[in-house]
């Protein structure tokens, strides 16, 4: 029936249109979604080509769009004379990993207690957690620094991993809006058949959950992957760094030397290298992701 | 059964043991609220009343640290012009940036994932990348952009090196990257009822007349939604003003977060720190609640 009426619709449009302006309406469409396609992407397209340029080639007019011969080496080169190996594995074993299991595991039992157990007092928590997200950063950022340093935990990684194993109230929301869409009957049959709680989340509505589960570790993983704030405040000793305050790292250094020796081809294959995770977890996920953005936003 | 109801005595009558056992599956987050937010919002309150250089204990000195703030400081009002006109900018024109976008990818097409993937992008790149890379772009002498008009014998526009245009530089990066709020739009176009846009088609009206009178009406709430976020976010905005410009050149992007973080780390005033955190939260909360207190006028809600 829906779909009867969507298809007269169109047809009734089509026959008020003019077949050439129809035509025309067309061409200006496609013809502004390329434009804005190539200056939205041309960043990209200068970061990657730019990283094959000798110096000759940088300081150029006009500017080099396809740089021949193409020094392909500078990426392994910016790379690993600059301890980006070590970097790497701050980012992702210090940082990425532990903060995604933290946030996954304790927002999932959070969002159940929010979501699908009945209980005094709980609407009233719940939205004391979601007021929580409106005091901004910068209010805890001084003292949780001064209560840190006081505990002898800078610099390490523990300000940036321990607090999420404390739940995260935008995917709190975010799962228990989830939880919410499945039906009530499923948990009451296996409380008849004596499962308790616990087990119920862990066997029945967590792998209900997957897609949305896999949404927030997706998003917590990347938050990680490209979190630069929390780093600075935390992390100053260069052993430490994660690949965010390494690039950082590496203009200073290269500001220092003078900008002589390859300063941009560096600067953006490193950082062409630290979109490229960003850029495959995105393709692989695509419709995951759009459909996690959109969850977090409609119910807001 | 005798077992069941000594059992249940044992834990108090049903209604405390619910209690119990949802305080037990967000005891996580009710630790963290008050180890990681409570504590250090109500600390952070404390120490504004104290100078505290981390060095030596903090000394109590009254008001004295908001006084500075609001009447000595050289470069405050300089400040909070910078934030106001940032986020007075970027904040509507990030919100009809991402309108704007996923109402043409609403339209019919083909390929619309690629163009969609395209224009979302931007959003998830890491903002250490978004900083070298557009710095690089914008570069006066080699940048893409300005060598490229160099090489046509017109005269170079210095995006990040004049004070005059500094800001609207980073609204236009703002702008290139409002994924998360176009995906939004675009799932909340595509729940938009046919029968509208069918009915007023039937009765005459223009492709204009249906944006204007179905298409943006319908989306008010979510325009609202992005709005809000747009200011919140704005107001805290950091990483792209410190790494890009790192609030020059003549203060003319010393961004609110970005002052607040020189005083805390560069300056160690973490006194003032505080009290300028304490500023900015209480003119987040002012602002939203005025944006909210606004909606009533020109948010539409579907049924209600």
């Amino acid at each position: 029936m829906a779909v009867r009426e969507v298809s007269a619709g169109r047809v009734q449009a089509r026959a008020r249109r003019m077949p050439a302006a129809g035509v025309a309406a067309n061409v200006t469409k496609y013809l502004l979604l390329i434009v804005l396609t190539v200056s939205f992407m041309l960043p990209f397209y200068w970061m990657i080509t730019s990283a094959l340029k000798d110096n000759a080639q940088v300081f150029t007019v006009p500017p080099v769009w396809v740089p021949i011969p193409a020094h392909w080496e500078n990426y392994p080169n910016a790379w690993s004379t600059y301890n980006f190996n070590l970097y790497l594995v701050n980012t992702v074993v210090r940082y990425a990993i532990p903060v995604t299991i933290g946030t996954v595991l304790s927002s999932t039992v959070v969002a159940y207690g929010f979501g699908r157990l009945r209980w005094p007092g709980r609407d009233a928590l719940f939205a004391l957690c979601m007021a929580t997200m409106m005091v901004p950063f910068a209010v805890t950022m001084v003292s949780l620094f001064i209560t840190f340093k006081n505990i002898g935990w800078i610099p390490s990684y523990l300000p940036l991993v321990v607090p999420s194993y404390f739940g995260n109230p935008y995917f709190i929301f975010m799962l228990r809006q989830f939880f919410l869409t499945i039906p009530q009957e499923l948990s009451d049959a296996a409380r008849i058949d004596g499962a308790s709680e616990f087990g119920i989340l862990f066997n029945i509505i967590a792998p209900l959950a997957k897609p949305a589960l896999t949404v927030v570790a997706l998003f917590t993983f990347m938050g990680a992957w490209n979190d630069y704030m929390g780093p600075l405040v935390y992390l100053n000793s260069q052993k430490l760094y994660p690949i965010a305050l390494g690039i950082e790292n590496l203009r200073q250094t290269m500001q220092q030397v003078g900008a002589t020796q390859l300063a941009y081809p560096y600067l953006m294959a490193v950082s062409a290298i630290a979109t490229l995770p960003i850029l495959i977890g995105f393709f692989f996920t695509q419709r995951t992701f759009i459909e996690g953005i959109s969850l977090t936003g409609l119910k807001g | 059964m005798a077992v069941a109801i000594a059992k249940r005595r044992a834990w108090g009558s049903s209604q405390q043991r619910r209690l119990l056992l949802g305080l037990l599956f967000v005891s996580p987050w009710l630790v963290g609220f008050l180890l990681w937010t409570a504590y250090p919002v109500l600390s952070s309150l404390y120490y504004s009343f104290t100078r505290y250089d981390l060095l030596r204990p903090p000394v109590i000195i009254g008001l004295e640290n908001y006084r500075q703030i609001l009447s000595d400081d050289p470069v405050f009002g300089t400040v909070m012009y910078n934030t106001l006109y940032y986020v007075g900018l970027s904040a509507p024109l990030g919100v009809i940036s991402a309108f704007l976008l996923a109402t043409l990818l609403n339209t019919k097409m083909v390929g619309r994932s690629f163009f969609r993937a395209a224009f979302f992008f931007p959003a998830i790149v890491p903002a250490v990348v978004v900083a070298m890379v557009w710095q690089f772009l914008l570069n006066v002498q080699w940048g893409a952009i300005d060598a490229t008009l160099r090489g046509f014998g017109l005269p170079a526009i210095p995006f990040l090196s004049n004070p005059t245009l500094a800001k609207p530089s980073l609204i236009m990066i703002h702008m290139w990257a409002q994924g998360n709020a176009m995906v939004i739009f675009l799932a909340t176009l595509q729940d938009v009822p046919r029968s509208l846009y069918e009915a007023a088609t039937v009765d005459g009206a223009s492709a204009w007349h249906r944006f204007w009178h179905i298409t943006v009406p319908m989306c008010t709430p979510v325009i609202l939604f992005n709005l809000v976020m747009g200011f919140i976010s704005g107001f805290q905005n950091f990483t792209l003003p410190r790494l890009l410009t790192n609030g020059g050149p003549n203060n003319a992007t010393e961004l609110y977060a970005v002052f607040l973080w020189r005083n805390a780390f560069s300056y160690l005033r973490m006194g003032k720190a505080a009290a300028l955190a304490w500023i900015l939260f209480v003119i987040i909360v002012v602002f939203t609640v005025i944006l909210f207190r606004s909606s009533g006028r020109w948010v539409y809600y579907g049924g209600e």
